[in-house]
């Protein structure tokens, strides 16, 4: 249980981790959001398992729906952004300047 | 109707100043003179009803505001004096509006001129028919704003503005003495109508003040800030730096303001004032003794002078001085005689200045004049007049009055009254003397001036002729008319509007002096213009007299004395206005306003909020992992603070979430300055 829950967390952190210092690739962070969420997804299975409740994994195959809509939407706008601006790389990103 | 006389110059201020471009120049012209006219008739009624009838009347128009316990009303209050004056400046006023409808008729702003005449003429009628102090007041600073605005009538002249503020900030000093000497007066007498503050004095002149230790009579107090009043409004000795440089205005309003009228209103401040002042022996010294020191330097100082106005303007500082002693040895009859007759021929030299001024194309160096006897000679003649009227010659209108002031200042056998007898004499003396240089260097001389311009010169036209003729005729008769009406022995013209000690009162004494006395003044006067005339005649073109004149290091000293006002305006300029300039640029400007201040006050609040705002806006870097670090970092922040505070039942008050994130808020500035920290690529820079 403590071994699925460090797993988790550490492949929360490790998503967390490329959100923040990614500069190069907006993929990159779109793949960092997904480790999170399945991270969460871990967690709650494990807890679902644990706890014997089905609604952890009920909770999970949501968050898979909603991970998929997330990423499709995300891929979508990079595919846009891409054709508009040529470039993808964090770096360029920066319209809302103050 | 007597309401009429002093409100027809507003009408004409308001008609014409606020509609003249609808009447056109004939048009203005035509309303303000009328409505001057009109006030002039109506005020020679109220002269005759009053002063020749002895009917005072007293109107009250309802109350301004109530102070405290007391009352100030708007009221109006015709005695005899108020009467006088009033012919004085409605018929000055009148001649004068006339005058400047040629002397101005080449100015595009004829218009405004006569709409600042008949402002600054409704004003002073306010001053003179106030019967309260506030009122007197209000007409007081009424005639200094008219008088700033005519002085600064050609305002694109840096002359004209450099006068018109000096002759502002100078009478402010007096002002402020007249305001001290309103509150005092409000504070002791309650009031400040003339009735009651009059009627009351007899009683509070043994009052004292204690102030610092000291104390003081307050009569005595009030009369002192009374006294400075009139010195800056008078332009008596100390504050009178104003006066002479007052000439960069238009002649005409020298004459109506800077001569006749307007620089009186300190005399009449104390004649109005004479039931007060009399119970103060002290003030009355000050008075006479600056007095006889103004009439004595104005008349040297006007020896020297080469602007033909300067000349004339220190012969009027002069004459107030003679009128200021006049009251200080409670001789008010004659100082308000002289003041009249004075009015008449100064307003009468001036005009005629102005005519010779007119016909040299606005030349006013009298050196650059001469020889215009033969081309000006109605100028000439109305301007003997003047001269002879100004020095004292028998049975003009300085003979009367001015002759009449120095005698009975030797009457009163004191020493004051001795000191400014024998000071009065030698400015008659010298008052001879600079009358007839003036007309010896403008008419007599040859001439200085170019060919062009003396071709070019013509005599007074019409409505010059008319002001003139009048002013002269007045010139030569009023003061034998007036003589026994005004200042007569025992005469019952005055009734109650001055109020002397009897034991001030020495007209019998003055009725009996030896007749050598009485004409001493005269013959200074007489030698005086005698011995300029040959000192001109003969010595003053010749080169020897230079060489003379030159190597004489007393001599050289006493005329530049002289010529340099006594070092008045130089020691002005080095120990007081030197010094204020550098208080008033350096430490309350630079350090107070412009300083302290605005970063306390309202500029430091905008500095610090726009740095504040720079510091959010630099924050906003639009860089997504900068917005994912503070939301990872706040958000751990806020899971620590619930999770584990509250965890050891911690009770956290609300006050501790908010003041965490206004400083997370404040404090993103300062985190976005540590940019290292993010590591920005160089593309952000």
């Amino acid at each position: 249980m403590v071994n699925f829950l460090i797993v988790s967390f550490l492949l929360f952190f490790i998503g967390l981790w490329g959100v923040v210092v990614t500069r190069k690739n907006l993929i990159v962070i779109l793949l960092s959001l997904e480790m999170i969420l399945l991270s969460i997804n871990l967690n709650f299975i494990v807890f679902s398992v644990f706890l014997d409740d089905l609604m952890g994994q009920l909770f999970s195959l949501f968050i898979l729906t909603v991970a998929a809509a997330e990423s499709a939407v995300g891929l979508a706008i990079l595919v846009v952004y891409y054709r508009l601006k040529g470039v993808i790389s964090i770096d360029f990103i920066s319209l809302i300047k103050g | 109707m007597y309401l009429l006389a002093l409100f027809l110059p507003l009408l004409g201020f308001l008609v014409v100043g606020g509609f003249g471009f609808a009447f056109g120049v004939f048009g203005a012209s035509f309303i303000s003179l009328g409505c001057v006219f009109l006030s002039l008739v109506f005020s020679l009624v109220a002269f005759y009803e009053v002063g020749l009838n002895h009917s005072v009347c007293s109107v009250k128009l309802g109350s301004w505001f109530s102070l405290g316990s007391g009352n100030i009303e708007w009221g109006f209050l015709f005695d005899t004096l108020t009467v006088t004056m009033m012919v004085v400046v409605t018929s000055i006023s009148f001649l004068v509006h006339l005058y400047s409808l040629n002397y101005m008729s080449s100015d595009p702003h004829l218009v405004r001129f006569l709409s600042y005449l008949s402002l600054f003429t409704f004003f002073m009628l306010m001053l003179v028919t106030a019967d309260n102090y506030l009122q007197l007041f209000f007409g007081w600073e009424g005639v200094g704003l008219a008088s700033y605005l005519l002085i600064n009538f050609w305002h694109t002249r840096i002359q004209a503005n450099k006068a018109a503020i000096k002759a502002m900030l100078v009478n402010r000093v007096g002002d402020f003495g007249l305001l001290l000497a309103i509150v005092l007066i409000y504070y002791y007498f309650k009031s400040l109508d003339f009735a009651v503050v009059f009627s009351v004095a007899p009683f509070v002149k043994d009052f004292s003040l204690v102030l610092y230790d000291f104390e003081f009579n307050i009569i005595t107090f009030i009369g002192i800030f009374l006294f400075i009043a009139a010195v800056g409004k008078s332009a008596q000795l100390g504050l009178h730096t104003w006066l002479p440089d007052a000439m960069e205005g238009p002649t005409p309003v020298s004459a109506l303001i800077h001569a006749a009228t307007m620089v009186t209103a300190g005399i009449f401040l104390i004649l109005r004032s004479s039931p007060l002042i009399e119970y103060s022996s002290a003030v009355l010294m000050l008075l006479t003794i600056i007095g006889g020191l103004t009439a004595f330097f104005a008349a040297t100082t006007a020896l020297t002078q080469f602007d033909l106005k300067k000349v004339i303007a220190y012969s009027t500082c002069s004459q107030l001085g003679y009128m200021m002693f006049a009251c200080g040895l409670s001789n008010y009859f004659t100082s308000l005689f002289h003041l009249v007759n004075h009015a008449f021929f100064k307003a009468l030299l001036f005009l005629s200045a102005g005519s010779i001024i007119h016909a040299l194309s606005d030349e006013q160096d009298m050196r650059r004049m001469g020889g215009l006897v033969k081309i000006l000679p109605f100028t000439y003649a109305v301007m003997v007049i003047g001269s002879l009227a100004l020095a004292g010659f028998p049975f003009l209108a300085g003979f009367y009055s001015k002759d009449l002031v120095l005698e009975v200042a030797f009457a009163t056998y004191s020493l004051d009254g001795l000191f400014v007898y024998w000071l009065g004499t030698l400015s008659a003396f010298f008052t001879a003397f600079y009358s007839t240089r003036l007309i010896y260097l403008a008419f007599y001389s040859k001439t200085n001036s170019s060919k062009t311009i003396m071709s070019g010169a013509h005599d007074a036209p019409l409505e010059f002729y008319i002001p003139l003729t009048l002013l002269s005729i007045a010139s030569i008769f009023i003061g034998f008319f007036l003589k026994d009406m005004m200042a007569g022995f025992g005469t019952g013209f005055w009734q109650a509007s001055f109020f002397i000690l009897p034991e001030h009162y020495v007209y019998a004494e003055a009725e009996f002096l030896s007749t050598f006395l009485k004409l001493v003044p005269v013959i200074f006067s007489l030698s005086g213009m005698v011995f300029a005339f040959v000192l001109y005649k003969t010595f003053l073109f010749s080169r020897k007299f230079y060489y003379i004149f030159l190597k004489n290091k007393l001599f050289r000293d006493l005329y530049f004395f002289s010529s340099k006002k006594w070092y008045f305006d130089v020691v002005y300029n080095q120990y007081i206005l030197k010094p204020y300039m550098f208080f008033g640029y350096h430490i309350t400007f630079k350090i107070f306003d412009r300083g302290i201040f605005e970063i306390l006050g309202p500029t430091g609040i905008v500095r610090i909020f726009k740095d504040l705002a720079g510091g959010v806006s630099r924050f906003q870097t639009g860089l997504i992992y900068h917005y994912i670090f503070i939301m990872v970092v706040s958000f751990s922040l806020f899971v620590f603070v619930f999770i584990f505070l509250r965890g050891f039942n911690f009770v956290i008050p609300d006050v501790v979430y908010v003041a965490l994130g206004v400083i997370i808020f404040f404090s993103a500035p300062f985190l976005a300055r540590v940019r290292n920290f993010f590591r920005i690529s160089e593309f952000n820079k």
